[in-house]
């Protein structure tokens, strides 16, 4: 057992992935959280919740992982007692998702940045929107929105601030990067900007609502979080899904990986000036979502995955055209790899830029995607490995040099993997059914949903009431983890090659706005 | 060299036919005189504007520029400021803390502009409506001509609804 060494009382949670519940003091947290770090684990996941319904004002909860599986601790805070020990300096990540937590909840982990995150002007310090007596219509007073940025003194220094409606089309963020010249001496960011109020939306939906709304927490990681929703949603009743259900998610999955690897290939090219590859490469993710549209009805496969299994079956010749898929891209991608490699002036952009070192990316908690391109061995496909990846064996890669050379490798390795893993998919799957009846579960029990999406692992905490519905339903982006990195590779580099860093690193906004 | 043509060569041109407009998209009728909208025709400057989306939208608006689509080909260019735009191209829902930028990005783009909801967030809030957090749909915050639906809308779509805008058909004439 992965935490048997600490000390709590253990409740293993049935389902897909080795997850284990515990309560725990807010005085026992860092001592848990040290041990937990010196076996090599880390934070996946921190917010609070409202416990209030149940008289026992509200709670902290923490996501701990470790190769061999993932524990939910939850640390009751009575309501006059809302404060609990800082985290972030055993646990990096732990600085923006406390101040979220205390943007939502008013639970305060009296850390030194008193700066809110998610709050902007859309409420007051005062107010509390995620607390159950806050209807989730209130529209409250707007408060201020002066965020107080670091700022970098000296001979030469100015800022340049950037967002939040950024140049290209992407989502809304604010950079502030300080520079010298053209060197960045400090980025720092300030999101929120989509908050939409996700946690306090999924409170009261019915669990198919709320597999809708967990697949539009990252649009571009639907397949990931409707995975992890219904994943958790299964925990809770007990059920496994239907063999054949499992093979299709993995198809759906890997097929997302690709389809968005693939776009960030063509992206990365033409960042670093070669507009062939963007072309080349979002001619081969149209075909990708085309055959998507052709075979599930979705380009994106959004609510394509539902709590039970799968919403629709392989249309007949669905494994040959997939195959025939597999072929022309493996064939396509690998010119388009040579053509890469060889580029002198792409690989003059990529090598060297960016760059985030294995010990800081360790330091900082860096996951996914960015995470293994710097040393950090992280897939929870290959590691808790849910069925069915658990037969397909995901053969993780890493590399170490963490510039955006290191993160376009990556994706190639990744394609490829993907593509092997979607031929094994296709040689095993077998008929049958696909979905099973999600009968009705006890009210108080949780559930954890953990899966590897492209980008990094997708984590769904669900908790339902009595009559079925969600009480609180919690999901967590990894880009949560990653964004810190991304100020850290950036330092040092100048301001031009910001976006193909920033691109290189691909987060979502919406997925940690909530 | 010789690879990176050869490859332009032997996967040739993509490019499939546009869309035909579809007066259904349509909040308003057409404001904008036949003379401008016929300069709109051959060269318009879209801004794209993520007001809070869930970025599945933002997915399919990239994709128009594919070579399947090539929106640019039909003299449809996506541009780096509101100033330097004719068209804002908004998806949704608004986010309250997304609120003023977009009141200010639409300030900012001159006269005569046109706007398009994008998605079934940005035309009727979606999933996420209406709430402490979210302004709901895109015309709650700012004047909309044209709403795209979809959950995100295909390029197809966005096309048609790009199209629609600046198509003088939906011209009130009375």
């Amino acid at each position: 057992m992965a935490f048997e060494s600490l000390s709590p009382q253990l409740t293993e949670l049935p389902g897909a992935v080795p997850a284990w519940r515990a309560d725990a003091s807010a005085a026992e947290l860092p001592d848990i959280c040290q041990v937990v770090k010196d076996q090599g684990g880390r934070l996946a996941a921190l917010w609070g919740t409202d416990e209030q319904d149940r008289g026992e004002g509200y709670a902290l909860n923490l996501v701990l992982a470790k190769p061999e599986g993932i524990l939910w601790l939850k640390s009751a805070l009575p309501v006059d007692r809302l404060q609990y020990p800082d985290l972030s300096p055993i646990f990096y990540p732990a600085q923006r998702m406390q101040r979220a937590a205390r943007d939502l909840l008013g639970i305060d982990a009296e850390a030194a940045d008193r700066r809110p995150w998610l709050r902007h002007a859309a409420w007051q310090e005062t107010d509390r929107p995620l607390r159950r007596e806050a209807a989730g219509a209130t529209v409250y007073d707007q408060g201020g929105n002066d965020y107080a940025f670091v700022s970098v003194i000296g001979d030469g220094v100015h800022e340049i601030p950037v967002g939040p409606v950024h140049a290209g089309t992407i989502e809304p963020g604010h950079f502030r990067f300080s520079i010298v010249g053209e060197k960045v001496l400090r980025l720092e960011e300030h999101l929120g900007y989509t908050h939409k109020g996700v946690d306090k939306r999924f409170q009261g939906m019915a669990l198919a609502e709320g597999a809708k709304l967990a697949g539009r927490v990252s649009g571009d990681s639907t397949v990931a979080y409707a995975w992890a929703f219904s994943m958790a949603a299964e925990s809770i009743a007990g059920v496994t899904p239907p063999e054949r259900a499992l093979w299709l998610r993995a198809l759906m999955l890997e097929r997302e990986r690709v389809a968005n690897h693939l776009g960030d290939l063509g992206y990365l090219g033409n960042d670093g000036g070669l507009a062939f590859g963007l072309a080349q490469f979002m001619r081969l993710k149209e075909d990708v979502l085309r055959l998507n549209e052709k075979l599930f009805g979705h380009r994106y496969l959004m609510d394509r995955i539902v709590p039970g299994g799968v919403a629709c079956d392989l249309a007949r010749g669905g494994i040959e055209a997939i195959v025939a898929e597999c072929g022309a891209l493996e064939r396509e991608v690998r010119l388009l790899k040579d053509i890469y490699d060889d580029h002198p002036g792409l690989q003059d952009r990529f090598l060297t830029c960016g760059r985030l070192t294995p010990n800081t990316a360790s330091k900082l908690g860096v996951i996914g995607l960015a995470g293994r391109a710097s040393s950090q061995a992280w897939d929870a496909r290959a590691q808790a490995a849910p069925a069915p990846y658990d037969v397909l064996g995901v053969r993780m890669k890493t590399h170490k040099n963490g510039d955006v050379a290191a993160r376009v490798i990556m994706r190639f390795d990744e394609i490829f993997e993907s593509l092997r893993l979607i031929r094994a998919v296709t040689e095993r799957i077998a008929p049958g059914e696909i979905a099973l009846p999600l009968a009705s579960a006890p009210a108080g029990r949780m559930g954890l949903g953990w899966i590897e999406g492209w980008r990094g692992e997708s984590m769904v905490a669900l908790d339902l009431d009595a009559n079925g519905s969600i009480r609180s339903c919690h999901a967590h982006d990894p880009s949560w983890q990653n964004w810190p990195a991304l100020a850290f590779a950036v330092n040092g580099n100048i301001v031009p090659d910001f976006p193909l860093i920033n691109k290189s690193f691909n987060l979502s906004y919406s997925g940690c706005d909530l | 060299m010789y690879q990176l043509l050869k490859q332009i060569v032997s996967v040739g041109i993509k490019t499939e036919a546009p869309p035909q407009t579809d007066e259904a998209l349509r909040v308003v009728s057409q404001r904008l005189k036949q003379e401008i909208l016929g300069m709109f025709a051959g060269s318009l400057a879209i801004r794209h504007v993520d007001a809070g989306s869930c970025n599945g939208c933002e997915l399919e608006i990239h994709m128009l520029n594919n070579p399947y689509y090539n929106i640019e080909g039909l003299g449809i260019k996506f541009v780096a400021s509101p100033r330097h735009a004719d068209l804002l191209l908004v998806t949704g829902p608004v986010s309250r803390n997304m609120e003023e930028a977009l009141k200010r990005t639409y300030d900012a783009v001159p006269e005569p502009k046109l706007v398009v909801a994008v998605g079934d967030c940005g035309c009727s809030g979606g999933i996420f409506g209406e709430s402490y957090a979210s302004c709901g749909r895109i015309a709650n915050v700012i004047a909309v001509d044209v709403a795209v639906p979809g959950c995100p809308p295909t390029p197809t779509a966005l096309m048609q609804g790009i199209l629609t805008a600046i198509s003088a058909a939906g011209r009130n004439h009375a």
